[in-house]
């Protein structure tokens, strides 16, 4: 949702909820390739 | 070149009160899907199959992508910065997500062409603005932690790679059952072109919510708490500004391009052969005591430390300074470089440890040289100048691997080389970052006459810009 130029100067807040979710969006694929990078390196001191 | 109302910088102007901690998840969101572009060799051998060509055939598809992200990014910079970082995230996520739905459409036809067409120009395109999109926007709302903000969204570029290889191979799997992602199993070109449609959806999704909430902060604007004077106390830290155009001006562009170029072929050296440089470091005869598990362990690891470089290092030069870090990259990196020629063949854990911290510095840096820039430039072009650098990227991704396959291939066959044949490839990246060293020293403060005008404000700048282009 945008706002026009006129409403900049409008105090906003931003919800903990968005801030929440937008690095869960970014951070569960993380997660997903460091798992995955981390379980590949392993081998490395497996033998 | 206008842009559509809803894309415009003046609509995402952040109001007072805005957590600015929306907006590195929102680089991240276009970062993680860009860093793709690093895991391009889990299809390689598919596509050398589908297509029944040569494995160079199919590496020119990366280069061209590469290429095509330092080209982009140095010629589309300027409207980076003028149409603020929404316009540039949907730009970038159209010409990315086409690439993948033309390259898609290349393989399911058979015509190599359109692959690189689709993945290397369109998805370079979109590689090299998608690169620099959130990266002046993050120094503005950080800039007392601008080290921390670009080492945050480019650390993003290297988890991409992370998160595609294994993603790629799960849904590869998922498309042909045969293609189980163990040695020797292939997937065949269906498969690959159902997952080039597959990730063209993801990224759609992630680059598109990354563009959505990304938001630019008022003129006026400071974190609270935060006396913008204090910035100052640092050595070649500016108040002032240079446009992007008289920043190719400046000896000092030239020596950072010169430290980038030096920073990125030495890594490159070490990336593009470290699977088969660990089994040849550790050959006896025939066999390598470094099995090819291991040797994807050893690739693995280093992804990581290339990733944590680009946030560790980069947050690190917040607290020591841009040009002392770099002398650490570089310097530092020189001295691995020698213990890795000479001594690295001793034990394997050493060359693990020396292979690694050179490629944290390598990430590392990537992720600096953003507040570098701003550091010698100030802000007000910061996008568009580090669009221009990154053609040192482009020239490092072809002499990288140039440097390292040419020496390689002098000094016998694959298969067959030891730690010895290394040497000369892993004593000219010593030159290359002996000569980046000495590129750093030479950094300066930029000389007054390349400043702007002191009414120059970021917002009357942009209106300024062709002023500052005909300059």
């Amino acid at each position: 949702m945008s706002h026009p130029a006129t409403d900049h100067r409008q105090p906003t807040h931003t919800p903990v909820g968005l801030i929440a979710f937008a690095w869960t969006l970014v951070g569960v694929p993380l997660a997903y390739g460091l798992y995955n990078t981390v379980k590949a390196a392993s081998a490395l001191f497996g033998g | 070149m206008a842009v559509p109302s809803f894309l415009a910088r003046d609509r995402i102007v952040a109001r007072p009160g805005f957590n600015r901690w929306l907006i590195p998840p929102a680089a991240l969101a276009v970062h993680l899907c860009i860093g793709q572009a690093y895991a391009t060799s889990v299809y390689k051998t598919a596509l050398v199959e589908h297509f029944d060509t040569s494995l160079t055939a199919i590496g020119v598809i990366f280069s061209i992508a590469i290429v095509m992200l330092g080209v982009s990014a140095a010629l589309f910079g300027t409207w980076v910065d003028r149409n603020g970082p929404r316009a540039a995230m949907f730009t970038s996520a159209v010409f990315w997500v086409s690439g993948f739905l033309v390259g898609g459409l290349g393989i399911e036809t058979g015509q190599l062409w359109l692959l690189y067409l689709g993945y290397g120009v369109l998805g370079g395109i979109g590689l090299g603005i998608g690169y620099i999109s959130p990266v002046s926007t993050l120094i503005k709302w950080f800039p007392d932690r601008p080290g921390l903000a670009t080492g945050m969204a480019i650390m993003g570029f290297g988890g991409g790679a992370l998160i595609a290889s294994p993603l790629s191979r799960q849904l590869m799997n998922y498309y042909d059952p045969a293609y189980d992602g163990t040695a020797g199993t292939v997937p065949n070109g269906e498969a690959v072109a159902a997952l080039f449609f597959t990730l063209a959806a993801v990224y759609l999704v992630f680059m598109m919510f990354g563009a959505f909430i990304i938001r630019v902060p008022a003129d006026d604007w400071r974190p609270h708490g935060f006396d913008p004077s204090s910035v100052k106390k640092k050595a070649l830290v500016t108040t002032e500004s240079v446009s992007a155009n008289n920043a190719i001006k400046t000896p000092q562009f030239w020596l950072l391009w010169t430290v980038l170029f030096c920073n990125v072929t030495a890594g490159i050296g070490i990336l593009e052969q470290a699977a088969p440089m660990i089994q040849d470091f550790f050959r006896n005869g025939e066999t390598s005591t470094v099995a090819a598990a291991t040797a994807a362990g050893f690739v693995g690891l280093l992804s990581l430390f290339n990733m944590g470089g680009r946030f560790v290092w980069s947050s690190t030069s917040d607290f020591i300074g841009r040009k002392p870090i770099y002398m650490v990259y570089l310097g530092v990196g020189a001295l691995l470089y020698i213990g890795l020629a000479t001594i690295g063949s001793t034990a394997t854990w050493l060359f693990v440890l020396l292979a690694a911290v050179i490629i944290s510095f390598y990430g590392g840096g990537f992720a600096t040289v953003p507040a570098y820039l701003r550091d010698l430039f100030g802000t007000y072009q910061v996008g568009a100048i580090h669009g221009r650098l990154l053609t040192a990227w482009s020239a490092a991704g072809v002499a990288g691997p140039l440097i390292i396959n040419g020496v390689l291939d002098t000094q016998g066959t694959p298969g067959q080389l030891v730690a010895a044949n290394y040497r000369p490839a892993l004593f000219i990246m010593v030159g290359l970052l002996v000569v980046g060293f000495i590129a750093n020293l030479l950094v300066r403060p930029v000389a007054s006459k390349w400043h702007e005008p002191k009414a120059t404000s970021p917002a009357t700048a942009r209106a300024d810009t062709e002023r500052s282009a005909v300059r």
